[in-house]
């Protein structure tokens, strides 16, 4: 810790750490107004007492690119440049449960993301990092619990027990077929993944979020804010709703539900949107799931700047606003925080334009101040009418989701993915934001306004050539090479016949398909021979 | 207000048979939000949009061509891989003897690239924030001059 002296005022010695002052001096309380204050239902002010003054949110950088090797040194990058968590991001094959040697992956193994076929390329994934000590999000659906079967198998062949493993698997399949289309089986058949994921972690892995119900996917492809926060927890409520049915209590496996919202560029609107998002889920959880666990009410969220904001055009000027998206996300009372990098738009960020990104993050929790004061927006006319209008605009939702369940939210949700109904609104709302850009309604700095100064978009990008792919296939080749056959076959026999039998969870074979080096497009195959596969209804 | 473009809109085309286009995405990738606003715009501008959506391979792309007796063919990527798979798409089209329907790719390109992918003998190429105005012209220009030769 290191002293600050005013020299010639020794009355002002005072500990930067340990006291909350302006960088004026003047001492500041850590929340101002009356309640419900912070850490108070329903927690529309924050889910912590102090929020930031007893610790930060988690700077968590995603990445994920080429080779499993390629990607592990970029973690240690970021955990050497003061990044606190881990995220992964997976290259489209590993995501849509293709291996890097499938005709379909072609071209896209390790482009826009990391090629995991097997534990083996798991494990190198997280070579030199202690699991133990690291927490690690996974943002993977349609294959979910095949990619946590594998992680646990990496963990424990290191020593380090699944109990002791803290992180996130995104799994939440409801906004694939939503928003970001990267399903596998048809809705039903897949929610029975997740509720096996829910229901696994509750018994075995304490510190593990399940699922984290992602409206940020929802927001990327088009939709408004309030469309964002009603669709994402409506899944919420349809994930509890589906959890219940399984047989779990609420209160086993609501703390453990953690969301995922987008922190776009209108800093209001969005502000409001995170109030608005633990208001709503305290008072639903509380109320008509009946959830008592103080826990289960309060709702956990990480944060991403708005990716579809970059632009291409004079790209540094992303740098500002990603950092008005991720101030936004830290008033509006985030747990953990992504930013995005100022080359996103052409490219997966090169290693320097990630560093600012976190360095952003960096001046927002170390210089700006904003940590002192929990909710320093709160009490203000316009956030509190704003996170109210959000909330009713959410409810509106809520209800006709309701309706068309007949009382059950995860029946609406269903409904409403079958009939194409969220696809069309979402849809419909990305072609008004286009209409209204190229009419000139909307300014987008750089793009329909204020461009001069564009002095091209070619600095240095980082290339994923199809050396990578081949690269890949090699490593795959390898470990169909050295594996016994015969365990494969029988793993996969077991994936088979437990996936037909829904009274049984589907994690334990199919850790044991992983430790047998089955691939995630086996396992995938086997999976689609009994759940089948979805096609969407085409909404344009 | 300083700085703003003036603000226009493509209008329907005059007098000539309507364009017919296939939209599609080629590959895995489901990064769908520009290619519908796309085939709103064309929609918008007289065109007929054939829209095949997600996941398309270069055969389901050259029968819908074949069956629609499409003008032209619009693939959307968001997967980096596009200096693989876009000249697959015109080498196929080539092969199934439909050379000459030319192809306009669109996503994340970076312009390093565009030098290449001409060269492959794609048609066209929007990139990030291309304007309505833009996206019409490029389709219109494509359609009228054919599809460029791969040149080597």
């Amino acid at each position: 810790m290191f002293r600050c002296q005013i020299v010639g005022h020794p009355s002002s010695l005072w500990t930067v750490a340990d006291q909350h002052r302006t960088l004026s001096g003047i001492p500041v309380d850590p929340v101002y107004g009356e309640g419900p204050l912070p850490g108070e239902y329903p927690y529309t002010r924050g889910i912590h007492a102090e929020m930031y003054r007893n610790r930060h949110w988690t700077m968590r950088m995603f990445a994920g690119f080429g080779t499993a090797t390629d990607t592990n040194g970029r973690f240690k990058e970021l955990l050497r440049s003061g990044g606190t968590g881990l995220s992964t991001a997976f290259d489209m094959p590993t995501l849509m449960g293709r291996d890097s040697d499938h005709p379909l992956a072609l071209g896209e193994v390790g482009r826009a993301g990391v090629a995991v076929d097997t534990v083996e390329d798991m494990a190198d994934l997280f070579a030199d990092i202690d699991l133990a000590a690291v927490t690690t999000s996974m943002t993977i659906n349609g294959p979910a619990p095949i990619l946590l079967a594998m992680y646990v198998a990496v963990a424990e062949e290191g020593g380090v027990e699944r109990g002791r493993l803290a992180g996130t698997l995104q799994n939440d399949i409801l906004k694939e077929y939503q928003a970001q289309k990267e399903y596998l089986f048809p809705p039903r058949p897949s929610v029975r993944l997740v509720t096996d994921v829910i229901r696994f972690t509750a018994a075995e892995m304490p510190r593990w979020n399940p699922v984290s119900v992602s409206g940020y996917h929802i927001r990327e492809a088009g939709s408004t804010a309030a469309q964002e926060l009603a669709f994402t927890l409506a899944n919420g409520f349809a994930y509890v709703e589906a959890a219940a049915a399984a047989g779990l209590d609420v209160d086993e496996f609501a703390p453990r539900l953690s969301f995922f919202f987008n922190s776009h560029s209108d800093f209001f609107e969005e502000i409001g949107k995170f109030r608005a998002a633990r208001r709503i889920w305290a008072r639903w959880m509380s109320e008509r799931y009946g959830a008592t666990d103080e826990r289960s009410l309060k709702l956990r969220f990480h944060t991403q700047t708005a990716g579809v904001s970059l632009t291409a055009q004079q790209p540094e000027v992303n740098i500002a606003r990603v950092a008005l998206q991720a101030l936004a996300g830290v008033l509006g009372g985030t747990q953990s925080l992504h930013t995005d990098s100022y080359d996103e738009a052409l490219a997966l960020p090169t290693e320097s334009a990630a560093r600012i990104a976190l360095r952003t993050q960096q001046v927002i929790a170390h210089e700006s101040g904003v940590t002192d004061v929990a909710d320093p927006l709160g009490g203000s006319a316009y956030v509190e009418w704003m996170t109210d209008e959000l909330e009713r605009r959410a409810e509106e939702v809520f209800a006709r989701l309701d309706d068309e369940g007949g009382g059950s939210i995860l029946e609406g949700v269903y409904s409403g993915i079958e009939s194409g109904w969220f696809m069309g609104e979402i849809a419909e709302s990305a072609y008004r934001f286009a209409r209204e850009v190229n009419a000139g309604d909307r300014i987008v700095v750089g793009v329909n306004a204020f461009t001069e100064g564009d002095e091209g978009r070619t600095g240095r990008l980082l290339r994923i050539g199809q050396d990578t792919e081949d690269l890949q296939r090699k490593r795959l080749a390898a470990v169909r090479t050295a594996r016994d056959e015969s365990a494969v076959h029988t793993t996969l026999d077991r994936v088979a016949a437990d996936a037909g039998r829904t009274e049984v969870n589907l994690m334990p074979s199919l850790l044991d398909a992983a430790r047998a080096r089955a691939t995630v497009g086996e396992v995938v195959d086997v999976l689609e021979g009994v759940f089948g596969t979805y096609t969407e209804t085409v909404v344009v | 207000m300083a700085g703003r473009e003036a603000s226009r809109e493509p209008g329907p085309e005059q007098d000539a048979p309507p364009i017919r286009i296939v939209l599609a995405k080629l590959g895995l990738d489901g990064h769908d939000r520009g290619l519908k606003v796309v085939a709103r715009i064309l929609r918008d501008a007289g065109m007929e949009v054939i829209y095949l959506g997600l996941r398309q391979t270069t055969a389901t792309i050259i029968d819908a061509v074949e069956q629609e007796d499409a003008d032209v063919v619009g693939i959307s990527m968001h997967n980096a891989g596009h200096l693989t798979l876009a000249p697959l798409i015109v080498s196929a089209l080539a092969d199934a003897g439909l050379g000459d329907v030319p192809v306009v790719i669109g996503g994340v390109v970076p312009d390093e690239d565009l030098d290449e992918l001409v060269a492959s003998g794609v048609g066209a190429v929007l990139g990030p924030g291309a304007s309505a105005v833009e996206v019409v012209a490029s389709v219109r220009g494509v359609v009228e001059t054919g599809p460029r030769a791969p040149s080597d």
